[in-house]
């Protein structure tokens, strides 16, 4: 986290907190993890749980189709004008941490677009667990694994694990016909990251994201602080 | 003073200007079967560094010159014929401002940035940065002319899996053909605006509408 995150040097071409015009921009969360963990799914799942109170928007990096944008946009979760896709040429990972510059672009377009913003969430495209996003992108970063990918992911570490501000392990509620053990997971996860926080889910009911969309509050609570 | 090491950091392939997102019509060319191995690449390179190469190399080089960057932009625009072309090149040229005015801050950059918001075509931002960094003219049209070629060999490197000696060595022949054309657009950009090249490819151009088309793709243009 650098939500203290000085600005002195030149205007608006990294993550300054205020916007050209002196407004505070929109607190910026990246959610990354691995092809098929529910990331998409998770965004979904907290535009609608937090879209009545906050105005949200979303940008995704597919990694050669817009389909995750088209995802949001067929569930409606929230309108076309606050969506964006980032195209990455075949490197999702490079777009997210080692040139952000499109990214950056996509999330000043949006704020321009559609006005203040409380929340931008940009999502990379399914990666491997070393990705993680730059500082000069995101304000704070979520890394979503599932247990049906194999519960020895959180012992295996990796940047991803060890230091995004929060761990989702997602899909519990596969964890009996995979085999997975939740407990190995959580203890594992422990380990890796300290203090950092971990939070385990299953977005088959609406409600299965509270854990995620609470710690995203306490973020958003924290920056406009 | 030597620029020599500021001409390296400009021209780093890892520059965060967004190039690495497109393949410079690499992507529709391998679709289409026009590139299937390293001799295709070299071909299409060669026409690419004499067409667009050239004219963006003597854009780049006239910004760099001094010669007035709006005068430039309009001179770019003119130049290319594809609407999805312009929109590339303006978008290229936006994330190259937003580096260039990190890397190497200058009144000249942020006088275009507020002129052009939406951005400016890339060749003329890079011209501009070159002027910035210290550089020469003929410094800021080997960078483009270099941009022009290499852009679509490491585009085909991840989309034909051609291995990557191959793809480089490529680069490394073409080196003689890259001298001689960043010397002429550097020439041509001493004899001001309307004596710049227009040198075009019409595939090119069709090719890069279709792509900005299609549904599924790896690369945006």
């Amino acid at each position: 986290m650098h939500l203290d995150h000085a600005h002195h040097g030149p205007a608006a071409v990294s993550a300054d907190a205020a916007r050209p015009d002196g407004t505070r921009r929109a607190l910026r969360i990246g959610l990354g993890g691995p092809v098929g963990s529910g990331k998409t799914a998770t965004v979904a799942a907290l535009c609608r749980a937090l879209r009545d109170r906050l105005s949200i928007a979303v940008v995704t990096n597919d990694i050669y189709t817009r389909e995750d944008a088209a995802f949001l946009l067929r569930n409606a979760v929230l309108p076309p004008e606050r969506i964006r896709a980032v195209e990455t040429g075949a490197c999702p990972h490079t777009a997210i941490r080692d040139d952000i510059s499109a990214n950056l672009e996509a999330v000043e377009d949006l704020e321009e677009a559609v006005g203040a913003l409380d929340l931008i969430l940009v999502e990379s495209g399914g990666d491997n667990l070393t990705a993680t996003f730059s500082k000069g992108l995101v304000d704070a970063q979520v890394f979503v694994i599932d247990v049906a990918g194999g519960d020895d992911i959180p012992r295996k570490g990796g940047p991803g694990v060890t230091t995004a501000d929060l761990l989702v392990i997602n899909k519990t509620d596969l964890a009996p016909y995979v085999g997975s053990d939740l407990g190995r997971m959580a203890r594992d996860a422990a380990e890796q990251r300290g203090e950092l926080p971990v939070v385990f889910t299953s977005l088959t009911s609406a409600e299965g994201v509270g854990p995620v969309a609470d710690w995203v509050r306490a973020q958003l609570a924290a920056w406009a602080a | 003073m030597t620029t020599r090491a500021a001409l390296l950091v400009l021209a780093d392939g890892r520059f965060p200007a967004g190039g690495h997102a497109h393949s410079g019509g690499a992507e529709p060319a391998v679709k289409a079967g026009r590139i299937r191995n390293a001799q295709d690449l070299a071909d299409f390179c060669l026409g690419r560094l004499h067409t667009t190469g050239l004219t963006s190399a003597a854009l780049a080089a006239a910004a760099a010159h001094g010669l007035d960057p709006l005068a430039l932009d309009q001179a770019a625009d003119v130049r290319t014929p594809s609407p999805a072309l312009r929109a590339v090149g303006r978008k290229l040229g936006r994330q190259l401002m937003r580096a260039a005015r990190s890397t190497w801050p200058s009144p000249e950059l942020a006088a275009l940035a507020a002129a052009r918001p939406r951005g400016a075509h890339q060749p003329v931002v890079l011209g501009l940065t070159a002027r910035a960094a210290g550089l020469e003219p003929e410094d800021a049209a080997h960078c483009v002319a270099y941009e022009a070629v290499s852009g679509p060999a490491t585009a085909v490197v991840r989309l034909l899996s051609l291995d990557p000696f191959e793809a480089t060595a490529v680069l490394a022949r073409l080196a003689p053909a890259l001298d001689r054309v960043a010397e002429e657009a550097a020439a041509a950009a001493r004899d001001g605006i309307d004596a710049l090249p227009a040198a075009s490819a019409p595939l090119l151009d069709i090719t890069a509408e279709a792509h900005a088309a299609w549904p599924v793709r790896l690369f945006a243009s």
